[in-house]
């Protein structure tokens, strides 16, 4: 059964309704905040971790965990900080963006709760600077906030203070790794840094810091009003609750939906997106979790389930829900092609696998967009790949060749026919260089 | 990584003060950052920096010395400065044109139909490809990565507005207006609100509204 708008956590994800508190308030926000903040921080934790909610920045590790790593005490007099992730630059995604510029209370009221559970007293939603706009409105509904006595000395009335600061990033996706986050926001450039030591224990100008994304946070105040049974009770277990998909590419009709985690993959593309253009048997293959969550080809489409374990034992991810559908007409490797174009303009340089290997990796593949290469370079380009996976200090490299192991793995006969064409046509025995 | 290959030579200003209107905002930024670490201001004064000069010049970029000047008045060396100003790609170390063109090419909006949106931005900007700036100063043509607004591909992101669900026709209007002098309403060409289907929302018609309190 679909879920119905009951059950939906954003209640304004298209902005049918004004983003304004009082509105908000009348979808439910912000009610009975400060009676959640009496129920203490131990509750907040358990009840999160009861919930099932995993990270829906990516990695989906659990929410409830991870804040239980934040220290008890400051006897060190070192602060606590929650850092929100907005940079939201994965390709495919564009979910806190709907968030923050129609929804900015659910986070608001979040990030006020996600505070009192790891002990922090302020909080940066560090947002990417593309989203100009949509800036402005979360800036605005803080200030609103900050008036009604919701942040600030005594947030909500809960005995609790905390301020929420917002800060832009300057265009770079690998602000969206937490400690390439958490340096540029200190002022640097966004080069992640070696772990241990976790942002749990030093982040944010060297004090204990959790980083999370914004639909983590976002959806946390209705677990609480509404309990963790209630949004474990959708989803299979372990990976329960409510999710934003993206989906987009060739359907017929894009869209942002909230819907149940677990749904059919077919389902989710047909009930809300209107659809694959020229029909379903046109679908050739779906990114189903943003540009680093490799492809699937469509016997698998057919009936795997959109969640973190399913999609993982088809050797993808769930990522960040976004579901980038292609159908028959797509150049498969161009479009794998253009990712590893990505990866390598978007690579911060710092370690050599990536550095050298993105640019490697991105000229390779435009010469198997053309064919003009040999059928043995398919193999050179797989060995390569696992060269540079696991192998630099954070995940942009590992996820800038998952996408190119994916084709490979699913695609190889038509990389192989496309280089038996370009021979054909140009002639064999081209000699093999470097480029 | 940002690059700015084109190393054609441009003039740089000979000094930079920040106007009162900057100031203003500076003062704002700077109570965000715990004592001592007004480093953590690098990034928006550069914004600062950048639309100072758009409003002074009409060329929206960051010259040197106001790099210099952001480094005196956080307390850094000028290299830290220089190097987060060329590290992110948001700021233009060389003029710009009056409008920033800034087409998304990734992925999802390739598939959407992007290349149209650069053959658009090409034949009626009056440019010759990503890096160029027209001969009029109206428009400088950028490639730039995902925006973030994929469910609405393609996108051609105008200083600061995203333009959405773009073809080749509409970016031409678009293009248009802006040589008219007019700054059409960002958002969706299709009339979609935000992010919701074509054709209007399915979902989130039936929210309950309490009583305001």
């Amino acid at each position: 059964m679909a879920l119905s708008d009951k059950d939906r956590i954003f209640t304004n994800l298209y902005g049918i309704h004004p983003w304004g508190l009082k509105e908000a308030r009348r979808r439910g926000n912000w009610d009975g905040t400060a009676g959640l903040i009496a129920k203490g921080r131990d509750w907040i934790i358990e009840e999160v971790k009861q919930s099932g909610l995993r990270g829906r920045g990516g990695a989906g590790f659990p929410t409830g965990m991870k804040w239980s790593f934040m220290p008890k005490s400051n006897p060190d007099g070192r602060p606590s900080y929650l850092v929100v992730n907005c940079d939201e630059s994965e390709p495919g995604t564009c979910k806190d963006r709907d968030i923050v510029r129609n929804d900015p209370h659910t986070l608001i009221e979040g990030c006020l709760l996600a505070g009192v559970a790891m002990g922090a007293h302020a909080g940066y939603i560090y947002i990417r600077g593309e989203y100009y706009n949509e800036h402005l409105v979360l800036q605005a509904a803080i200030d609103e906030a900050y008036e009604a006595g919701l942040l600030g000395r005594n947030a909500a009335g809960g005995g609790w203070d905390f301020d929420l600061y917002v800060h832009r990033g300057a265009g770079a996706y690998i602000c969206g790794e937490e400690t390439a986050l958490i340096e540029s926001l200190e002022g640097k450039k966004g080069m992640p840094r070696l772990k241990p030591p976790f942002p749990a224990a030093v982040g944010l100008y060297g004090c204990p810091t959790t980083v999370n994304n914004v639909e983590t946070i976002a959806v946390v105040p209705t677990i609480l009003r509404r309990g963790a049974s209630w949004f474990s009770s959708f989803g299979r277990p372990k990976n329960s609750g409510t999710k934003i998909f993206c989906i987009q590419g060739h359907v017929n009709k894009p869209c942002n939906i909230e819907a149940e985690m677990s749904i059919p993959m077919r389902e989710l593309i047909e009930r809300y997106a209107g659809g694959v253009r020229g029909g379903w048997d046109n679908l050739l293959a779906v990114i189903p979790g943003g540009s680093s969550t490799p492809l699937l080809p469509k016997h698998i489409c057919d009936d795997v389930l959109m969640d973190f374990d399913a999609l993982r034992e088809h050797r993808t991810g769930l990522g960040t829900a976004s579901v980038i559908v292609m159908d028959k007409s797509t150049d498969i490797i161009k479009a794998i092609a253009r990712l590893a174009a990505f990866y390598k303009h978007e690579s911060c340089g710092q370690c050599t696998p990536c550095r050298e290997g993105m640019g490697w990796q991105k000229r390779l593949m435009d010469r198997m967009v053309e064919g003009r290469a040999e059928i043995e370079e398919i193999d050179l380009l797989e060995g390569v790949t696992r060269q540079i996976e696991g192998h630099t200090i954070c995940a942009l490299a590992d996820g800038g060749v998952w996408p190119v192991q994916g084709l490979i793995r699913h695609f190889r006969p038509l990389m192989e026919e496309r280089i038996r064409q370009y021979k054909q046509k140009h002639g064999g025995g081209m000699p093999l260089a470097a480029e | 990584m940002s690059a700015q290959h084109n190393v054609e030579h441009h003039e740089e200003p000979a000094s930079f003060a920040f106007d009162a209107e900057s100031e203003a905002q500076i003062e704002k930024i700077l109570k965000r950052y715990p004592e001592g670490k007004q480093a953590s201001g690098v990034i928006p004064l550069l914004y600062v920096a950048q639309k100072q000069m758009g409003r002074a010049t009409g060329s929206a970029w960051v010259p040197r010395v106001a790099m210099d000047t952001i480094a005196e008045r956080l307390g850094m060396a000028p290299i830290r400065v220089y190097e987060v100003a060329t590290f992110y790609f948001m700021f233009n170390t060389k003029p710009i044109g009056r409008f920033h063109l800034q087409v998304c090419g990734t992925t999802p909006c390739w598939l959407r139909g992007s290349d149209e949106v650069l053959r658009a931005c090409k034949e009626a900007g009056h440019l010759k490809g990503y890096g160029d700036t027209s001969a009029d100063g109206m428009f400088t043509l950028t490639e730039v990565e995902c925006l973030g607004g994929c469910v609405n591909a393609p996108i051609l992101q105008v200083d600061d507005d995203y333009y959405e669900d773009l073809d080749y026709e509409s970016t031409v209007k678009l293009i248009e207006s802006l040589k008219r002098g007019e700054r059409p309403k960002p958002g969706s060409a299709k009339g979609r609100l935000c992010s919701a289907p074509e054709g209007g929302p399915e979902v989130l018609l039936d929210i309950p509204l309490s009583e305001g309190k």
